[in-house]
């Protein structure tokens, strides 16, 4: 293990992600991980990592950060204009960074969080299985708690010497521009009004600002529900449930894991990415698909991610 | 004796391509409980399975679909969930020390017309069962309450819960493990511990498990 990066300013929440710990969700647990997989992927991948390392999540305002030891890293996700030494450096790509080197992040330009890997991985505090941070427990990654200043960030062994300028085509990646969600209708859409089901359909939703790693809460027509209470039921990453108020709220990684609101749909794996990279303000609609299509879709991404295994 | 068909019916929905939700029924029953905690177990020993997550009378399923499809995944949950119904195993029993002294104790008491002695009684009553955990970490949906203590959730949450508030709400029943917002009715508390960061599994109690409160002084 070693010292790689030291934390010079932390951005806005920055924290360390792996793929969570989707077990402990037996005990109440969120799973927790990546927000966005593809992203975090990408840039393991990219510097020869495993897809299950662990990576620094960006929120919003990117870190700035100093080269403690020689490292290779990749930058993915949401485009906060990254810098190394003031100058701008290419996404979805391998970089060799020096000592003293410094990595910025000029500005937002678009999506929600940026992926930093580090060929060896990231190395965070383990709690049940994963090093993903829980800052509910206060366990996991750098102590249970998003980067301040000072925190050294360290990097296990690289499993194979990978190359710098190693890069993702800009055609594989996520349709990230464009807001439409594919959805699978929910085990209980059968609860929504018929206007209601087509206003979910047609109408654009806003992200609201009281949106986080647990979930978006979407600004937007009024959903009328019907029926009794629901028995409480365990609930996955990408549910969008209607809770009383009528206002859906779309789950994400950090969800709560059972509840007893209406599930009117569940976003397909291969829109997860898109969704993790919406921000506050940011508009969204819902498009029906079928299984047959999610599966192809999801199958592409993964065989794009697959060209970049070494 | 040959394996004795139940009547169970399953009904299986999507949750994306990637999950699915197994509906043993609506109503608060154990035994529908005993089976979809059976049906869990029973997935999870499936290498196209990454996760079965019981719900009260459902299990929530997270699969691969490269290793199978959601039709056949369903038509192999229906043939694990008619099975004869597992031999229930009494769940470990848990004895709660509760201080019955929640700022909601009165209230409750006068909404059900009896009194607050009479909530406490009928509180410490039954053996509950912990049907799911979930919600929060460590969190467990107690039932069956006692007809008597049915109610429906405050009409407006509390912004804060107290860790430890034991409280009830419908025909369940729970203690805070952590300060959260919530909706039940605070009728005491307890110093014991739900939520156990350092242990694996992190939570005190496990769906099956057996739960008695008993009432204690300060």
């Amino acid at each position: 293990m070693t010292a790689v990066l030291r934390v010079q300013e932390p951005g806005l929440f920055t924290t360390i992600q792996d793929l969570g710990r989707p077990q402990a969700v037996a005990s109440g647990v969120p799973p927790g991980g990546a927000m966005d997989r593809f992203a975090h992927t990408a840039a393991n991948f990219l510097v020869g990592n495993d897809r299950g390392a662990a990576s620094l999540e960006c929120t919003l305002v990117g870190p700035h950060l100093v080269v403690e030891s020689p490292c290779l890293i990749a930058i993915t996700g949401g485009d906060f204009v990254p810098r190394v030494n003031g100058l701008p450096v290419e996404m979805w790509t391998s970089i060799r960074l020096a000592r003293e080197d410094r990595l910025s992040f000029g500005g937002r330009r678009s999506g929600a969080r940026a992926y930093i890997a580090v060929a060896g991985g990231i190395v965070g505090d383990r709690w049940l299985a994963s090093m993903s941070t829980n800052i509910m427990a206060a366990r996991g990654g750098m102590h249970g708690r998003p980067l301040t200043d000072g925190d050294v960030i360290s990097a296990g062994e690289p499993p194979a010497p990978a190359a710098a300028d190693r890069a993702l085509a800009p055609e594989l990646l996520p349709p990230y521009a464009e807001h439409t969600l594919r959805v699978i209708a929910g085990p209980h859409v059968g609860r929504l009004s018929p206007d209601a089901r087509e206003a979910f359909y047609e109408s654009a939703f806003v992200v609201s600002p009281d949106s986080n790693r647990m979930g978006y809460r979407l600004a937007g027509p009024h959903l009328e529900t019907s029926g009794d209470d629901m028995l409480s039921f365990g609930l996955v990453a990408g549910a969008v449930q209607v809770p009383v108020g009528g206002h859906p709220i779309l789950l994400m990684a950090d969800h709560q894991t059972a509840g007893g609101y209406p599930v009117v749909a569940a976003l397909i794996s291969a829109s997860m990415p898109v969704a993790a990279q919406l921000a506050p303000g940011d508009e969204v609609r819902f498009a029906e698909t079928s299984i047959d299509a999610a599966l192809e879709m999801r199958q592409a991404q993964r065989a794009w991610l697959e060209s970049l295994r070494i | 004796m040959p394996p004795r068909r139940s009547t169970v019916r399953v009904h299986i929905h999507p949750l994306g391509d990637t999950a699915l939700i197994a509906e043993l029924g609506t109503r608060l029953d154990s035994a529908l409980n005993t089976r979809a905690i059976a049906l869990a177990a029973a997935l999870k020993k499936r290498r196209d399975v990454h996760q079965a997550v019981v719900g009260a009378v459902s299990v929530t399923v997270s699969f691969d679909p490269d290793l199978i499809s959601h039709d056949a995944l369903g038509a192999a949950i229906r043939r694990l969930a008619t099975k004869r119904p597992p031999i229930e195993e009494p769940g470990r029993l848990h004895r709660i020390p509760v201080v019955y002294d929640g700022p909601d104790l009165n209230q409750v008491a006068s909404s059900l017309g009896v009194t607050p002695r009479q909530v406490i009684e009928l509180h410490g009553r039954p053996i509950y069962r912990a049907f799911l955990i979930g919600f929060v970490p460590g969190w467990a949906y107690l039932g069956p309450l006692p007809d008597e203590l049915v109610l429906p959730r405050r009409p407006v949450p509390r912004t804060l819960v107290p860790a430890g508030s034991v409280a009830i709400a419908g025909r369940q029943t729970g203690i805070y493990p952590l300060a959260t917002p919530g909706g039940w009715h605070l009728i005491g508390r307890t110093s014991v511990r739900l939520f156990l960061p350092d242990s694996d599994p992190p939570s005190l109690f496990r769906a099956g498990d057996r739960v008695k409160f008993f009432a204690i002084q300060e």
